[in-house]
């Protein structure tokens, strides 16, 4: 029988196995059994909705100026009322948190997939790679990342956002990234790698073809929750000046212009503040579910 | 034993000497503090300017590396340079860091003691309304930013504070200043300064450490030796506490020196916000004012803390485990 022919009767076969249900499946039924993945997944969907189809039911844009109406309460006109500046509550925070939930997104993946990277070599090769990685993620660990993010802060004026989120994702993966070392070291051991590395395979492949698709569980409910933890610094970052600079807008700036007027004009602040806090919890909610889900051993104990 | 601390301490020192060196590169070349001076009126000479960065340590003409190596040279000696505003940084943040460390102990005191004690008897008392009521309470404090939850602080306490014929909590500071009165009356307005930058910092903890704990208790609940202990004739609040809490506590100790960091950080946000003059407001008014001297001498405070958490931490599991104490 030649290699074709089996890969023909393996076909064959797995038509009689369709019964059998996928791993995703598995994974998405246990995912939305449970109440919490359910209200996380959406909340999340509605925010997602809200800040990048929401803007086109609006007639303001985040730009627009209204001279007749400064610091205005929410009615028809302006539905979540006005800024100092004349400018539309409704279309400024949604452009924020269009911002802040690209930014999430983007520092969380990249971040994660350093901490991946960073942890299987220094797993799998150990000796002076991993020593070497390991004092770098200490001394990452050491360094506080909202100092160095505020240093580096007039580096990503005049739209160079782009640079931020890579130093957002510089400072999300160290502890991951321990933790990605650790399993690999004991995934080495399995049969599947040993027989691949006998084989000849080259390590980076099966660096990437075996080690990290095996901890994709573990991934991807640490990009999941690393997408808040970003948020949540970005968002602090920005209330001090040293994240999204002017004139693009996101949710720290937003807060921090709002809450100097927040005990005379409420809505300046808690529109904004309300939309982030609901933002966070739902990502966590996810991130939390996921885990649940991922692991047929956790206590359901939520 | 001794050679294993040694060595550990020795990894210390070296990782605070680079990453205070790579603080100080960085803010050296990022902030520019020529912009101090320009473009002022009437405009100062560019002489005059040279010559007060050169004396401060911080003209951009002179190569980093060397500016690098008299800061340096300086903080071997133990002196962290000048301010812009001429200053010694020394003095500034000596002035500085009791502030600081006493926001930090009472906030970490009350949020880990707090949060352990939440988690420890949500876990007891499992599904239980107090469970429930934490749990759903601690999912909702993780998600709201410190910088949020401290304006929130304040918005709720100038409302509480006009609904009153004097206020009870105030928002601003660490003392009223030019009050008059005895010791009872400066500590009452101590407290009432205290009360609101401690909330904002130990709630996030007590939420940290109220999920952690609690998942840790659950696991250790369900083993052998907790069912040991009480055969054995002991009172369940004794075996819960001698022997349940203890164990439980170990992760949630080498889980502490990994929040310090994130304390640090809020520490910086509600110093700013509540106007408390420590290292963390330094911290934010030093970049605003290209500050490099400041920015580089609270960057090794901060690594130095980080580390002094960690060890912390090791002889605290050395306490709880007999296990690292013996092996």
């Amino acid at each position: 029988m030649s290699i074709a022919d089996e890969e023909h009767a393996e076909e064959l076969a797995g038509v009689g196995r369709i019964g059998t249900p996928s791993r995703l499946r598995v994974v998405a039924g246990r995912f939305f059994r449970s109440g919490q993945g359910r209200i996380g997944f959406a909340l999340l969907t509605a925010m997602f909705l809200l800040a990048f189809a929401g803007p086109h039911l609006s007639k303001w844009g985040y730009t627009d100026k209204d001279f007749t109406a400064f610091l205005a309460p929410p009615s028809a006109e302006h539905w979540w009322g006005t800024l100092q500046t004349g400018a539309d509550v409704y279309a400024v925070t949604l452009r924020g948190m269009q911002k802040s939930l690209i930014v999430g997104l983007l520092a969380a993946v990249v971040g994660t997939g350093l901490a991946a990277v960073v942890g299987a070599f220094a797993g799998y090769f150990l000796g002076w790679t991993d020593r070497t990685l390991m004092w770098v993620t200490d001394l990452l660990l050491v360094l506080p990342a909202f100092l160095i993010l505020a240093i580096m802060s007039p580096l990503f004026a005049e739209g160079q956002w782009l640079l931020f989120v890579l130093m957002l994702a510089l400072f999300l993966w160290m502890v991951t990234s321990k933790i990605v070392r650790s399993m690999t070291i004991s995934l080495k051991e399995r049969e599947f790698i040993h027989a691949a590395r006998f084989m000849g395979v080259h390590p980076m492949k099966i660096i990437f073809r075996h080690v990290i698709p095996n901890l994709s569980s573990l991934l991807i409910v640490d990009a999941t929750l690393n997408v808040s933890a970003a948020i949540l610094t970005e968002t602090s970052l920005s209330y001090f000046g040293f994240g999204i600079q002017p004139p693009d807008v996101s949710m720290g700036s937003l807060i921090a212009d709002g809450a100097r007027t927040a005990v005379y004009a409420p809505w300046t602040f808690w529109f904004c503040a309300g939309l982030l806090v609901v933002t966070v919890l739902a990502v966590n909610l996810v991130g939390d579910s996921l885990r649940d889900a991922f692991d047929p051993t956790a206590k359901r104990n939520r | 034993m001794a050679g294993f601390l040694f060595r550990r301490l020795l990894n210390y020192v070296v990782l605070i000497v680079v990453a205070t060196s790579l603080a100080y590169m960085l803010a050296a070349g990022a902030l520019n503090p020529r912009a101090n001076y320009e473009g002022r009126n009437p405009p100062i000479p560019p002489a005059v300017i040279d010559a007060r960065l050169t004396e401060l340590n911080l003209n951009d003409r002179t190569p980093m590396f060397e500016r690098y190596l008299t800061w340096a040279g300086g903080v071997v000696r133990g002196d962290f340079g000048k301010m812009v505003t001429g200053g010694s940084v020394n003095e500034d943040l000596a002035r500085r860091i009791g502030v600081t460390l006493r926001l930090i102990t009472i906030g970490l005191v009350l949020g880990s003691v707090t949060g352990v004690l939440v988690g420890a008897y949500a876990a007891v008392r499992q599904y239980g309304a107090f469970d429930r009521v934490s749990t759903g309470a601690s999912f909702f404090v993780l998600a709201i930013p410190t910088v949020v939850l401290a304006n929130m602080l304040i918005i709720a306490a100038v409302w509480v504070n006009g609904l009153l014929p004097q206020p009870i909590v105030y928002v601003s500071g660490e003392f009223s200043a030019g009050l008059t009165g005895g010791f009872w009356a400066r500590a009452v307005d101590r407290i009432q300064h205290l009360i609101l930058p401690t909330i904002s910092l130990s709630l996030g903890l007590i939420a940290i450490y109220s999920r952690y704990q609690r998942n840790m208790m659950l696991d250790v609940l369900g083993a052998d030796f907790i069912r040991t202990a009480m055969a054995k004739g002991l009172r369940r609040r004794t075996a819960l506490i001698k022997h349940a809490l203890r164990t439980a506590l170990i992760p949630a100790v080498t889980y502490f020196a990994f929040t310090f960091g994130s304390l640090l950080v809020g520490t910086t946000f509600t110093e700013k916000i509540f106007g408390w003059h420590g290292m963390g407001e330094q911290l934010v008014n030093s970049i605003y004012t290209n500050d490099v001297n400041s920015v580089a001498a609270i960057s090794c405070f901060a690594a130095f803390a980080v580390l002094v958490a960690s060890l912390a931490s090791d002889v605290l599991h050395a306490v709880l485990d007999p296990r690292v104490r013996v092996g």
